[in-house]
């Protein structure tokens, strides 16, 4: 499954949730929404009055009214529906990787049985052949095998998948490319992972995350402050000889509660996991995702993460007397036989640095290749009766037969030492030099690091390297802390070390012994590629087994977080203006002297009324794709997204309204609407 | 404003600014139980003899539900203390007036008045309260009640300081060592001085003196009964009466007064409270009881501070305070100077402003100055009558009092109600930054939102729902025709904010009034009652409970991702999340009294 990211006015989403947002009028289900509870109570009770005649009003006023309010509640539904239809989509995606397939499976005598996928059970074992799908969730328990994961990772490349090991889980819907291997089914049909995040996106199994809890509590407190204030006022009219109509009450009511963020409230949590889903992440809840946001502490492995997975020639160091030119020519001529990563970064160090041209195996018809092998941990071409080597240290020593130069000898030390690779280069007995492998850190992380530091989120690399090595690399990636010589219980220790400390710790890891650690981490993200205890253990598994991701997680966590904050702010910040139009609307008729309190100089207290309810109703459905986005994520230290976010949807929260009043009610005047 | 006027406002800022931190660094020794203080020497000993009278073990920390049950215990048994001497006085001693005994419901207003710091008045106190009365079952509130106002500030503050604790302190400690270290020596001290302005300290008989320029009012006509006697138009009879006396008020006044200000009490010994010439005989003491209110409240962010360990956070929130309070020095200020227009045309010269209720020896400034001041805090001493501000001048202390008064405010409740304040910015700001919000390294959970929420949904609807209650039945005292009134002196917009004003005043425990209300009637006095003990207690269990929760968290590590509690953001959020939470709840309500007023008043229309 390749990433698919759906826009966000997808025609096949939409029209399914103008259909839900309908459906989700029913009271029962509004009931897990106060605010939306109240809107809906109030455009109820607007109803009755309208059909009851009375209240004095315009039976088109009312009608305006009433259909406003309905509105406003369809919207926040709508919203909803939509998060929920994108993850649906997104979830949809996901099914077809699970292709329904047939399963030999072992019955108790252990004859074979040929079975549905869906009727598998957990603990069952089955045989999978070269050219079948896997038919479910599962361990190898014997065998080795390439399996093409291409349906979930999108990843071409097959991979090899063997029992025992790190690297024995296999996912339902992938295929066996070669070979045959026995699996035991690890979940139950509806169990597995892609069940459970479909789940989540679907937004069936969701349950509220304790901030979604926090927030609904202050918008609840604030709706039954909203509805204080609003019975009173009726009161304090009464007093003062002016006669409210419930009308304009409930209409005051709803936009001073806050429904934009009590209306897009689920919509922003579906999105956000979502937004995982996207990057092919799938999260065991709402919770951890929430909990990526507030990670500080990141720890890395060094290898896949940090660096690339093999070492790279970064520099050819000449024996006394050589150029590098000639040494350079020779490594290269030693290495065009050897295949390895290691290798051919040899013949490209040697082209880019020395302007050496790339050279072919068959430019050199007459030359003998001795091709590298693990064996001989050495590789060289004969031409001409010259025979080019380059190896390990003392297989070219055993090559040449007696000593390296005392130069070259402590080149070879001072590499090791470094914790990279020496290679020695000799051409017959004559020893050329020395080339350095070494770990390429991946490009881009300095900066990226650099970022986080400023958001206060520290990194640390991981690694099985010596201290000196580790902080050589630690150094150029720039983290900010490294864990050298790492075992897996210094590994869980650190993490619980940084807990004590009060941080929050995120980590990724594929192995069985890391799965303590991934279950003790705050955020633990399993490589798909990893183990199936590891992938119990964490909380999130990432399909492309991509560790760099966990960056992009904290940061989709993050974004979760402030989306919601800025709309809350927005949403109340806005209150300032809707007071400026609705009270001098109803208070300008008994007494005409408050006149200059119409700041907005709205067309008529009617208008005015209808427009706020408009402008309430409205901005929900045009905030919509701004919960379902996110707000734009920029990695600032918290005072400086405290002040900006605060710019925009505090300050600029105070002012849209009275823009948008402002223009709603010219149009309503124009219109004649009131 | 003239130019005295910013001098005074520049001195009163001054001073504040520079006894926070000394007062407050005392105050971190006071509110320590194994703090050492210059005073141990006298003190200590009396300390140490009354926790072994009353057998408090002074080591024993207690959790917040037990903290909170001592703290309620106290305030009942003290509370009926004084239901009992009031209305006990006319056969107990020390009471040269002869003044009987106070009856039930406004024995129960005052007695629930005086527990909770409010110190609302129905009762004219040198009419009504024995020497006895006034000194033992009122006086004794002025220390207790500000005492535990500040030692909950107290508790609040370790809970957020702490971590990972079970315990945020013992109710008994708190409320003994703030007594004894800080309030009653600073009284003594403020008492003397205040004597030597010229204010009296005895226990003589009221005096009376004869006046220089005699002169004739009307009253109404009584029967043999003391009744009213009305026409055949069903108005009361007015007669003539030759006023050539006047009674002078005598008794203990400088010592409680030391307490009414340095406790934000605001009870006045006498009705008139600081307008009366021996209760603020001098501008020097105008400025020293302006002083005494936002002494402690401003000291106590310095000791917010320093026990967070970040004395940036402290300042921010004084900064807060500060900030509203100078905006509503400068609104009541500009509006009291404006004046009102229509006595220009009544021959006023509009230079001197709305001069009406006010002490011609404070004049304009200094009564909006004291009157922000006042209800910033919830102290509720006056020196000139809020009913008589302009309207929009009269708005300020109304909407300080809604706020919740966290402006510096009450000792100890203006720190623990703008807490709340602080813990709802962070909660919604925190959100923003992107992490779980947290509050100085402990995570706002959905618990700590819940009580935060409950204190301001108390505040809206003790003073909202009450207000409405009293806007739309005819309960206060029976007219001259024996049908009952609303019980305001105003009708209109005016009338209303008498009612608003009251149920703020007494659910804020503020306790100054909009004079004109008559509150002195069985269901104002019950109602208003229990508006102060809702206003309280009804705050500080949650606000306790919020403790006590802080103080289990862990401690979450502070990095450049956490959410800053100090600088100028920090407190410009703050400001602006008490006037959009504090204030849009009331925007209503104050439309429909001051605001309404203020627009009728400029179209020519007066209540």
């Amino acid at each position: 499954m390749a990433a698919k990211t759906h826009s966000i006015f997808d025609p096949a989403i939409i029209i399914p949730a103008i259909g839900a947002s309908f459906q989700k009028l029913n009271p029962a289900h509004m009931l897990g929404n106060p605010v939306m509870f109240v809107t809906e109570v109030g455009a109820l009770i607007t109803t009755a009055l309208l059909f009851s005649g009375g209240q004095g009003a315009s039976f088109g006023f009312l009608l305006q009214i009433t259909l406003w309010l309905w509105f406003t509640v369809i919207f926040a539904n709508f919203a909803e529906a939509m998060a929920e239809g994108r993850g649906k989509a997104q979830a949809e995606t996901l099914r077809k990787s699970r292709t329904e397939t047939k399963a030999n499976r072992f019955r108790g005598d252990g004859a074979l049985e040929e079975v549905p996928s869906n009727k598998l059970r957990k603990g069952d074992v089955v045989i999978v052949k070269a050219g079948e799908f896997i038919p479910g969730d599962g361990e190898i328990i014997e065998g080795a095998a390439t399996v093409d994961e291409s349906a979930i990772t999108g990843e071409s490349a097959p991979v090899v998948r063997e029992a025992g090991g790190d690297r024995s889980a296999v996912t339902g819907g992938t295929r066996v490319l070669s070979d045959v291997i026995k699996v035991r089914i690890t979940a139950n049909p509806g169990e597995t992972f892609l069940d459970r995040m479909i789940g989540l996106v679907e937004g069936a199994k969701r349950q509220k995350t304790p901030n979604e809890i926090a927030l609904t509590i202050l918008l609840s407190a604030l709706t039954i402050i909203f509805l204080i204030v609003l019975i009173s006022m009726k009161a304090f009219g009464i007093y003062n000889g002016v006669d409210f109509s419930i009308t304009v009450l409930v209409a005051l009511l709803v936009c001073l509660i806050p429904t934009t963020i009590g209306g897009l409230l689920s919509a922003i949590g579906i999105a956000g996991i979502d937004r995982l889903v996207q990057k092919n992440v799938l999260a065991m809840s709402g919770r951890a995702v929430e909990a990526a946001g507030d990670v500080d502490v990141l720890l890395l492995d060094k290898t896949g993460t940090i660096t690339l997975g093999n070492r790279q020639a970064a520099e050819f160091l000449p024996a006394p007397g050589v150029t590098k030119e000639a040494m350079a020519e020779a490594a290269q001529l030693a290495s065009l036989a050897d295949e390895t990563p290691e290798g051919r970064s040899i013949v490209v160090l040697a082209k880019e640095k020395y302007g050496l041209r790339g050279r072919e195996l068959n430019e050199l018809p007459h030359a003998t290749f001795v091709p590298f092998t693990a064996q001989t941990r050495m590789s060289g071409v004969d031409i001409n009766g010259t025979k080019y080597r380059k190896g390990a240290a003392d297989q070219v020593k055993a090559f040449v037969g007696g000593n390296l130069p005392g130069a070259v000898q402590s080149d070879v030390d001072r590499i090791a030492g470094l914790g990279g690779t020496p290679l020695v280069v000799a051409s017959n007995e004559k020893v050329l030099g020395t080339i350095y492998l070494k770990d390429i850190v991946k490009g881009g992380l300095a900066d990226r690091f650099e970022r986080f530091r400023a958001m206060g989120i520290r990194t640390i690399m991981i690694t099985g390297d010596n201290p000196r090595t580790a902080a050589a690399i630690a150094k150029e990636a720039g983290v900010d802390d490294f864990l050298a010589e790492a075992t897996p219980e210094q590994k869980l220790a650190l993490i619980r070390k940084e807990q004590e400390g009060g941080h929050l710790v995120a980590m990724t890891g594929d192995g069985t012994n890391d799965a303590p650690a991934l279950a003790q981490a705050d955020v633990g993200v399993a490589m798909n590629t990893g183990t199936q205890a590891a992938k119990e253990a964490g909380n999130m598994v990432d399909l492309d087994s991509n560790p760099t991701k966990l960056i992009e997680v904290v940061e989709i966590g993050k974004q979760l977080l402030i989306t919601r904050g800025a709309l809350t702010t927005f949403s109340i910040a806005n209150d300032v203006a809707k007071y400026f139009a609705i009270i001098p609307a109803m208070l300008l008729v008994s007494f005409p002297s408050i006149a200059p309190l119409n700041v907005m100089k709205l067309a008529s207290p009617q208008s005015a009324i209808l427009s706020a309810v408009i402008f309430n109703a409205i901005i929900i459905i045009l905030l919509i794709p701004l919960a379902l986005r996110g707000v734009k994520f920029r990695p600032l230290g918290a005072a400086k997204i405290l002040q900006r976010n605060l710019l925009i949807y505090g300050v600029g929260g105070v002012i849209i309204p009275f823009i948008g009043i402002k223009a709603i009610d010219m149009m309503v005047a124009a219109l004649h609407l009131a | 404003m003239n130019t005295s006027g910013w001098i005074q406002l520049i001195l009163f800022a001054a001073a504040l600014l520079v006894t926070a931190k000394p007062l407050g660094l005392y105050l971190c020794k006071v509110l320590d139980a194994n703090g050492k203080t210059f005073l141990d020497p006298v003190i200590k000993p009396i300390e140490r003899l009354t926790y072994k009278l009353t057998g408090v073990d002074p080591k024993q920390e207690h959790d917040w539900k037990r903290y909170a049950t001592a703290m309620l215990l106290f305030s009942l048994v003290s509370m009926l203390f004084t239901y009992a001497i009031l209305r006990l006085q006319a056969v107990l001693p020390l009471n040269p007036q002869k003044l009987v005994a106070v009856g039930e419901h406004l024995a129960f207003n005052t007695a629930a008045s005086f527990t909770t710091n409010t110190n609302w008045q129905s009762y004219g106190g040198e009419s009504t309260m024995s020497y006895l009365s006034q000194m033992v079952a009122l006086t004794i509130h002025n220390f207790v009640s500000a005492a535990v106002g500040i030692s909950i500030a107290a508790a609040l503050v370790r809970g957020i300081a702490r971590h990972t604790s079970q315990t945020i302190g013992n109710f008994w400690v708190d409320l003994t060592r703030v007594t004894y270290y800080l309030l009653v020596p600073i009284c003594v001290v403020f008492a003397v001085v205040l004597v030597s302005q010229g204010m009296i300290q005895n226990f003589k008989p009221y005096d009376s003196a004869s006046l220089s320029d005699p002169f004739t009012t009307q009253v109404p006509k009584v029967d043999d009964k003391g009744a009213a006697v009305n026409g055949p138009d069903g108005k009361p009879v007015m007669v003539d009466q030759k006023i050539d006396a006047q009674t002078i008020v005598q008794g203990p006044m400088a010592s409680q007064i030391a307490i009414k200000m340095l406790g934000t009490n605001g009870g006045g010994y006498t009705n008139a409270n600081a307008a009366q010439p021996f209760e603020n005989p001098t501008p020097l003491s105008n400025f020293l009881q302006m002083f005494a209110i936002f002494a402690i409240p401003s000291a106590l962010t310095y000791f917010l501070g320093r026990s967070v360990r970040n004395q940036g956070h402290g300042w921010a929130v004084w900064a807060a305070m500060f900030v509203l309070f100078f905006a509503g020095v400068m609104v009541a200020a500009h509006y009291e100077a404006a004046g009102n227009p229509n006595f220009t045309a009544l021959g006023v010269d509009p230079a001197d402003g709305n001069m009406e209720g006010k002490e011609v020896r404070f004049g304009i400034f200094n009564s909006a100055l004291f009157a922000t001041i006042t209800t910033d805090a919830s102290c509720g001493a006056v020196n000139s009558m809020h009913d008589s501000f302009t309207p929009m001048g009269g708005l300020v202390p109304l909407l300080n009092i809604q706020l919740g008064e966290v402006v510096f405010g009450g000792v100890g409740a203006g720190l623990y109600g703008m807490l709340i304040y602080v813990i709802i910015a962070v909660f919604i700001a925190g959100l923003m930054v992107g992490r779980t919000p947290e509050y100085l390294g402990k995570k706002i959970e959905p618990k700590d939102v819940k009580m935060a929420s409950f204190v301001i949904l108390i505040l809206a609807f003790s003073i909202l729902g009450f207000s409405a209650w009293a806007s739309v039945s005819k309960m206060g005292a029976p007219d001259a025709t024996g049908a009952l009134t609303d019980g305001t002196n105003n009708s209109g917009p005016h009338g209303f904010s008498e009612i608003l004003y009251a149920y703020s005043s007494c659910t804020g425990n503020n306790g100054s009034a909009f004079a004109g209300l008559t509150a002195n009637a069985p269901w104002y006095d019950t109602t208003l009652g229990f508006a102060t003990l809702f206003g309280r207690f009804a705050m500080i269990v949650p606000i306790l409970a919020l403790a006590g929760s802080l103080a289990r968290k862990k401690l979450i590590a502070e990095s450049a991702g956490t959410f800053p509690v100090s600088g100028p953001l920090f407190t410009s959020l703050l400001v602006g999340t008490v006037l959009l939470i504090g204030a849009l709840t009331f925007v209503p309500a104050l439309v429909l009294g001051p605001v309404v007023e203020h627009f009728l008043m400029h179209a020519g229309k007066l209540f």
